[in-house]
């Protein structure tokens, strides 16, 4: 674990001395601002949750986190430093382990510089401050699970822009597999209800939505750690085929 | 210290190293040489554990690189080719953050960092961000991180590639020195490195070892090696040709150049030994008298051409 720790140090302090973090930050701010504000109906809802807040995070993640995955291996492919990096004494797990955790860490940072909207709420009314703190937890699991498929497709190309949409496509999927328009379709094609339900479980709104209401369920909690080490899981296998 | 057995590694149907077995012990510096896409880098990659093996097995120490490859991996310093680093970290911030991988920590790993920067001549560039250094300096920035710990083996792919003259004559004389207890592996284009600093030499050709001995068994497979090249003073052209023809052995006698004084001849023998001796004798015995008399060594990159080359025409007959 320390080996996955020094790494992941490497990692975040890269992120910080570039300006590509900044930017991201500011993007991730005003886009949450915006979507929350503006397009959710913050106001016009009149009740003093974060309900038009957390709604948005499936979608908005969709785009941003993989542009945080998208150089976790592809740039050390380009660079050559997977060679440097995978003959120190260090397993492929903690390699994969210590990006992961640096990506997820650099998500939490931007995620609680969200925290200002929480206060503006406290501010406007008496919000239930338990499905905000669960939302926050599910909105982190997500991103976590983004950046590990993201972080994926990453070992899979050299090509940051393919890895980026292939990311992207596979995060709409999940989200679509539990979209209530794309599920009313599966059941008006006559798919039996079993499938449908099924394939809305697999998706990430669906165990993000209950979060949102304030439910703490360890299914959730299994669904998103799995989906987490099986992409992880998948990359080192991965990034062991490229060098065979 | 380093064992590689019957070494396979193959690119779908592309064999790029082909059953290759050396053993390098601690002492050695292994010249590793060969023609472009020969595999010396993929040998290279498979010793260090990046790429694993096709077949074959490659022992570090006691620890074999596929089973055991965090302790093998410990053992060893590793300059790839192209001398990668992290372009946005600084050098100092590089230079720790492969120490503490290696395992450092606290005062060791300030003084091995110290140590590295002091002996690759990186003290003026220690703050710079890695991405604004010549290529020169990024290239000792990665020797940098492969001596850091001061391992017992050290696999250096083109160690002198992008240096300026000043800085290959160093990196020769640290690699010598390191040598005397280290098992070092080099490998390199430039043929005079081998002689400066190589105890032993192994070429490759299309995956397989074509050669493995001293410098001096490469040298003498030379033609040119062993013949005697020699001035001789007064007689004319016909009678030395006449008179060294009593030499043993004698394969050809070729006049260099016939000027009014001397004469300067160059005597092939299949008798090898002592051939120089002889001549002066038969010289002495004659009372002729020469100003220079010396046994031809042979040139390295002339053995190189006809091994490697000798090679790639009969697999073009297969
Ligand atoms: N990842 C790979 N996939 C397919 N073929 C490869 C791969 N890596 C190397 N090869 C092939 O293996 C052969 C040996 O390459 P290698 O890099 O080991 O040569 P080299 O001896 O180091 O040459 P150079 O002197 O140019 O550095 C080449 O034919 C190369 O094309
Ligand atoms: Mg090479």
């Amino acid at each position: 674990m320390r080996n996955a720790w020094i790494i992941a140090k490497r990692e975040l302090a890269g992120y910080f001395v570039s300006p590509v973090a900044y930017v991201f930050i500011v993007i991730f701010l005003v886009l949450m601002g915006f979507f929350t504000f503006m397009m959710g109906g913050f106001f016009e809802r009149n009740d003093a949750s974060l309900l038009s807040f957390f709604v948005w995070h499936p979608w908005l993640y969709m785009l941003l986190v993989p542009a945080v995955g998208m150089r976790l291996w592809s740039e050390e492919h380009r660079m050559g430093t997977l060679e440097l990096l995978f003959t120190m004494p260090v397993t492929p797990a903690q390699a994969i382990i210590g990006k992961f955790l640096a990506g997820w860490l650099f998500l939490l940072v931007a995620l609680l510089l969200t925290l200002p909207m929480v206060f503006t709420v406290q501010y406007l009314g008496e919000p239930d401050i338990g499905p905000i703190l669960t939302g926050y937890i599910g909105s982190f699991l997500m991103a976590g699970a983004y950046l590990a498929i993201s972080g994926l497709t990453s070992a899979c190309t050299r090509n940051q822009v393919i890895s980026f949409i292939t990311a992207l496509v596979v995060c709409l999927l999940l989200v679509l597999a539990g979209y209530p328009p794309v599920t009313n379709i599966l059941l008006k094609w006559g798919a039996p209800s079993a499938v449908v339900d099924f394939a809305a479980s697999l998706s990430v709104v669906f165990h993000f939505e209950s979060m949102q209401r304030g439910v703490l369920d360890i299914r959730d909690f299994i669904y998103f750690f799995s989906l987490i080490v099986f992409a992880i899981f998948t990359t080192s296998v991965v990034l062991k085929s490229k060098r065979a | 210290m380093i064992k590689a057995i019957e070494v396979t590694k193959s690119f779908g149907a592309t064999v790029a190293v082909d059953k290759v077995s050396f053993e390098v012990k601690p002492g050695e510096v292994l010249g590793f040489l060969g023609p472009n896409g020969a595999g010396k880098s993929t040998t290279m990659r498979m010793i260090t554990g990046f790429l694993p093996l096709s077949a074959g097995k490659i022992l570090i120490g006691d620890y074999d690189i596929e089973e055991d490859p965090i302790n093998a991996k410990r053992l060893m310093g590793y300059l790839p080719e192209n001398a990668p680093s992290y372009p946005d970290m600084s050098v100092e911030a590089f230079l720790h953050f492969c120490a503490a991988i290696r395992g450092l920590s606290g005062p060791q790993k300030e003084q091995a960092v110290e140590k590295a920067i002091e002996t690759c001549h990186l003290g003026k560039v220690r703050r710079q961000i890695i991405d604004t250094l010549s290529k020169g300096y990024r290239h000792r920035v990665c020797f940098a991180q492969a001596i850091l710990h001061d391992p017992p083996v050290l696999i250096l792919d083109e160690p002198t590639d992008g240096l300026d003259p000043n800085q290959k004559h160093e990196m020769r004389l640290l690699i010598r020195e390191m040598g005397k207890s280290k098992a070092i592996i080099v490998s390199t284009h430039i043929l005079e490195e081998v002689e400066a600093i190589c105890t032993r030499v192994a070429i490759i050709d299309q995956g397989r070892l074509v050669f493995n001995g001293s410098p001096a068994e490469m040298l003498a497979q030379s033609p040119q090696a062993g013949r005697v090249s020699v001035n001789i003073l007064g007689p004319n052209a016909v009678e030395i040709r006449a008179t060294l023809q009593k030499l043993p052995a004698v394969t050809d006698i070729q006049i260099l150049k016939e000027l009014p004084l001397w004469t300067s001849v160059l005597i092939s023998s299949s008798k090898k030994d002592g051939l120089a001796s002889a001549v002066k004798a038969l010289l002495d015995s004659q009372k002729w008298d020469f100003n220079e008399l010396h046994t031809e060594t042979g040139r390295l990159d002339e053995v190189f051409r006809r091994i490697t080359s000798l090679d790639s025409a009969q697999e073009v007959k297969k």
